[in-house]
């Protein structure tokens, strides 16, 4: 008897989860998310077999030749195929941007943690400090920093990671500050638990949900950022075939040839977009 | 169009469920019942019974994910279900009225009070604002709220808990309905308010003729406004009848256990023990072929598990749903009564004193205990009551440690331990726990019961190492009769009471000396309650601990305290033996509290009615700070100078300027007198 009801709870609550993945999956925002992402991340990892042609090949004959059988997205200014290097690109953007993000949310979530935690002096500070450095344009922050440290992609990540931090701070804050007022911390302090057990055993189990809807958030505006420096030419250096590097390269041809500037853009757009569905989606089931 | 006999409202085998995730849940099944006009008609039961979806179907204000199976609702003869999203427009607020569980919700935040209540009368009787704002002036007068014009210009957030509803109730009235539905009215609010709005009730069903239906879980509430009562079990009307005669000769096994386990005020640990209701609630949706109470009926036989009941005639209109009526007055009770005497009392404990702590809130100061002496023995229980904003919690937290005290002491097992629990020393935390209020929100919902357990006997009891500790939990987990299948889950997957008796378990992982409860019951089903008491009780007697015991509900301190505390506004006004404090005299405000209990004795009884809104603490009256709405008020001595001490032989003491023979001759006279 006792044994069947044992079973039947455990049931229940596999059953409960399975819930919880039938309704992400259930949700249209996220699958279609999902099927973009998963594209551009099949891709960073399989290009090197898929593309029609090197991305690196230069002839000299085929420069700026506009879309055709022979070279689906057309070529650029020194004959590359476009297509090829589209498919190639992702990678740079698929490595920069993840790393970014696991490194920003986890500096985050400790800070996050520790200034919703401890309240007081410690909070204060922390706070003030995310005050500042959120008051300046991130991307002059970006700048200023690749152009003094040197303009290499561990740089780039660096700089996006810190970047992030303050700001996913300030999310983990604020779902701290609500579960350190519930009781179970309450029960925890009076058995004489320490802080970092408290913050990291008993409220950041219960915080996963908007840690995990931020940190999408935030790789969405990773690849962007990541984009963009590169477009500045202070990430990934030519001839890499990394996006917003080829769109920065290219966009002086684009009145000729619109092809080498507008694949690249819908590349980075439609990845963007991607992860901007998924983490809506995610949102949606998590906050139900 | 209206049919003069009809009845106000006419249910007829309603059956409605629930969508969730693709799946439809029954949560009413098969329901009838009539209000005549005029007529008080209550619904009772515990949480997840339906009632909140009747009144709500009544209203025709069910949520998207509820579909009506079967049935009819009938309002004044007219098909309501049927009804056109223009008619309903028209009939709510216009025909039919709702007053909501929490006032503080269903007014607009926004908007002044006197605009809210005028807007109903401009929407439905085409009156100008100027000529609403007078209607709804003289509606608060109705609904007695004193300054009704000062009310007027207020926004809700100034109003108090009380005067709230009283503003609901007044937007209800304002087009004289033929039916209100009052969720839950008093629920939220504390027991002197609560009997406040009870007595309005009473007063405006003279003044208005409009049917009533009463939604609440407490039977003493219900039996005091209502003269016809349904009580409602997993969605069935299980018994219907004249409320006396409900109360007093219940014929359904269901509402015998209701109002067995529930302590009456009187009842004593040491007396009387508790009848807990076996068994849960079936869960959500769940298809019961039988009798939906059957499980946990004491009478169940194998015809009860065939067939549903029908809703069967006792006598006159006193109706059962249960198979063999006449056997219900004679269910025994489940546990014997007269448990062991009384527990002896060991040397001092916990000695507080003059404890006071201050809360800052912008600029001002928030006093929520001020200046606390209390002592408690090995072994004693102190019950502490009062009103929500008299302190009992604050106390509480800084006797646990959580929260540092601005002033006074704490001393425990004889040192000082006015300080955090983190600065504590490990003997003092294993030995002084606390219990919480809202099991959800003191269980880590991620942790599984296993995990809370081992956790806790590894730090407050040094127990060490995997085989012991999982031999000691299983001990453990015993002792407050949790089953080994409970333990391997997380908190959410188990029911309310099986939440209280884990997090009570981990307060004494370490076999504590004093274990504080913070209205341990509160968030409890009656039923629950009487088990979880009852647990409180066997283990303060079999490991001896002393219980700081808080609760808002006098019946429940009154039966598990040999000691008891009542706080006002951050002091303590009165303190002494259970039964001394129970009995005359007593500070004025223990009286107020005592008589504003709704009970089940439907016998007239004394009601001391308390003027005004409970000061705030962050202003405090001078003097005695009861003053302001104490019906034994003496003028200008309680206003100015703070009241002593009167203390009797018996060790009662209650802090007024009254002395105990003049207090008690008053007493007695008002409870001779003032009879309903």
């Amino acid at each position: 008897m006792s044994a069947t009801t044992a079973d039947g709870v455990r049931v229940a609550r596999r059953e409960r989860r399975r819930e919880l993945y039938r309704a992400i999956l259930r949700s249209r925002t996220f699958l279609v998310g999902a099927g973009v992402v998963g594209f551009w991340v099949l891709d960073a990892l399989l290009w090197r077999v898929i593309v029609p042609q090197d991305p690196q090949a230069i002839t000299a004959s085929e420069t700026l030749k506009a879309p055709s059988t022979a070279h689906w997205f057309g070529t650029d200014n020194v004959g590359r195929d476009v297509f090829s290097r589209v498919l190639a690109g992702a990678a740079a953007v698929l490595t920069v941007a993840p790393l970014a993000t696991l490194l920003g949310v986890t500096g985050g979530i400790a800070v996050g943690l520790v200034a919703g935690y401890y309240r007081g002096i410690v909070d204060d500070v922390v706070s003030r400090l995310i005050d500042a450095l959120l008051s300046f344009p991130l991307i002059i922050i970006a700048v200023l920093v690749l152009a003094s440290l040197g303009r290499d992609t561990r740089n780039v990540i660096l700089v996006i990671a810190v970047i992030f931090i303050p700001i996913v701070g300030r999310t983990v804050r604020s779902a701290v500050l609500v579960e350190r007022e519930r009781e179970y911390v309450a029960a925890a302090r009076l058995r004489g638990e320490r802080g970092p057990y408290i913050m990291v055993a008993e409220i950041l189990p219960n915080i996963t949900g908007p840690i995990l809807v931020e940190t999408t958030i935030r790789l969405g505006y990773a690849i962007f950022t990541a984009a963009t420096l590169s477009f500045f030419g202070l990430g990934l250096q030519p001839p890499s075939p990394d996006w917003g590097l080829t769109i920065a390269s290219q966009r002086a041809f684009l009145q000729v040839a619109w092809w080498t500037v507008v694949f690249p853009a819908l590349a980075l757009a439609t990845l963007v977009v991607g992860v901007n569905l998924l983490a809506d989606g995610l949102r949606q089931v998590v906050e139900e | 169009m209206t049919v003069a006999t009809a009845a106000a409202v006419e249910i007829d085998g309603l059956t409605i469920s629930y969508r969730r995730r693709g799946q439809a849940l029954r949560v009413i099944s098969d329901l009838s019942l009539t209000i005549r006009p005029g007529e008080a008609y209550g619904l009772v039961g515990e949480s997840g019974c339906g009632k909140t979806t009747v009144a709500m179907a009544v209203m025709r204000y069910l949520p998207q994910n509820a579909v009506i199976e079967s049935g009819a609702i009938r309002f004044a003869g007219d098909d309501l279900l049927g009804a056109s999203p223009e008619t309903l427009r028209r009939w709510r607020g216009n025909r039919m009225a709702m007053v909501y569980q929490d006032p503080g919700t269903a007014l607009n935040p926004s908007i002044r009070v006197g605009h809210q209540i005028a807007e109903v009368y401009e929407l439905h009787r085409g009156m100008k604002r100027r000529e609403a704002m007078d209607a709804a002036g003289a509606m608060l007068e109705t609904v007695q709220i004193s300054d009704p014009a000062r009310v007027l210009r207020r926004y809700p957030h100034e109003l108090s808990g009380g005067q709230q509803q009283r503003v609901m109730f007044a937007m209800a009235l304002a087009t004289e309905p033929e039916l209100l539905v009052l969720d839950e009215p008093t629920t939220g609010l504390d027991a002197t308010v609560e009997a406040e709005v009870l007595d309005l009730v009473e007063q405006l069903r003279e003044g208005f003729d409009a049917a009533i239906l009463f939604v609440s879980h407490n039977l003493g509430v219900v039996s005091r406004v209502c003269e016809r009562v349904g009580v409602l079990y997993a969605g069935r009307l299980v018994e219907q009848g004249p409320a006396r005669e409900l109360f007093t000769d219940p014929r359904h096994p269901y509402t015998l256990a209701l109002l067995r386990c529930a302590p009456r005020l009187g009842m004593s640990k040491d007396a009387d023990r508790l009848d807990p209701i076996p068994g849960s609630l079936p869960p959500l949706g769940a298809t019961i072929a039988g009798c939906v109470f059957a499980d946990r009926c004491p009478l169940a036989r194998d015809a009860c598990h065939e067939a549903q009941p029908p809703l069967v005639p006792v006598a006159g209109h006193h109706l059962t749903a249960c198979l063999f009526p006449d056997e219900v007055p004679g269910i025994p009770h489940v546990a014997a009564t007269g448990s062991v005497a009384t527990s002896e009392l060991g040397d001092a404990l916990l000695d507080v004193g003059r404890l006071a702590k201050a809360y800052k809130l912008g600029g001002t100061e928030l006093i929520a205990v001020a200046g606390v002496d209390l002592e408690l023995r090995v072994g004693e229980v102190l019950g502490l009551v009062g009103e929500s904003g008299s302190g009992k919690t604050s106390l509480a937290r800084c006797i646990a440690g959580l929260v540092e005290p601005t002033e006074g002491s704490v001393r425990f097992d004889g040192q000082d331990v006015t300080v955090r629990a983190e600065r504590r020393s490990r003997e003092v935390r294993r030995r002084l726990q606390m219990v919480f209020q809202n099991p959800d929100n003191a269980l880590n919902p991620r942790h599984t019961v296993r995990a809370i357990l081992r956790r806790s006997l590894q730090l407050l009891a040094g127990v060490s190492g995997r085989d012991r500790q999982e031999k000691e939990m299983l001990e453990l987990a015993r002792s407050v009769r949790l089953e080994p299948r409970h333990l391997d889950v997380r908190p959410a997957a188990l029911s309310g009471g099986l939440k209280q008796r884990v997090a009570i378990a981990r307060s004494f992982s370490g076999k504590p000396a004093l274990v504080l409860c913070d209205e341990p019951t509160s968030a409890l089903d009656v039923s629950v309650q009487a088990a979880i008491l009852n647990l409180l009780v066997d283990l303060q007697r079999d490991e001896g601990v002393s219980y700081i015991f808080i609760s808002h509900d006098l019946a429940v301190v009154r039966y598990v305290a040999d000691t008891i505390g009542v706080m006002y506004l951050g002091q303590l006004v009165d303190v002494g033996p259970a039964a001394a404090v129970f009995s005359l005299p007593h500070h004025p405000y223990t009286e107020a509290l005592l008589s504003a209990i709704p009970t089940l004795d439907l016998d007239a009884r004394p009601r001391i009615k308390l003027t005004g809104p409970i000061p705030s603490p962050i202003d405090p009256p001078t003097g005695c700070r009861f003053h302001t709405r104490c019906p034994r008020f003496l003028g200008d001595v309680c206003e100015t100078q703070e009241p002593p001490w009167q203390e009797d032989s018996g060790g009662h003491r209650y802090r007024c300027h009254i002395a105990p023979a003049e207090l008690a001759k008053a007493q007695a006279e008002t409870a001779a007198t003032t009879d309903r």
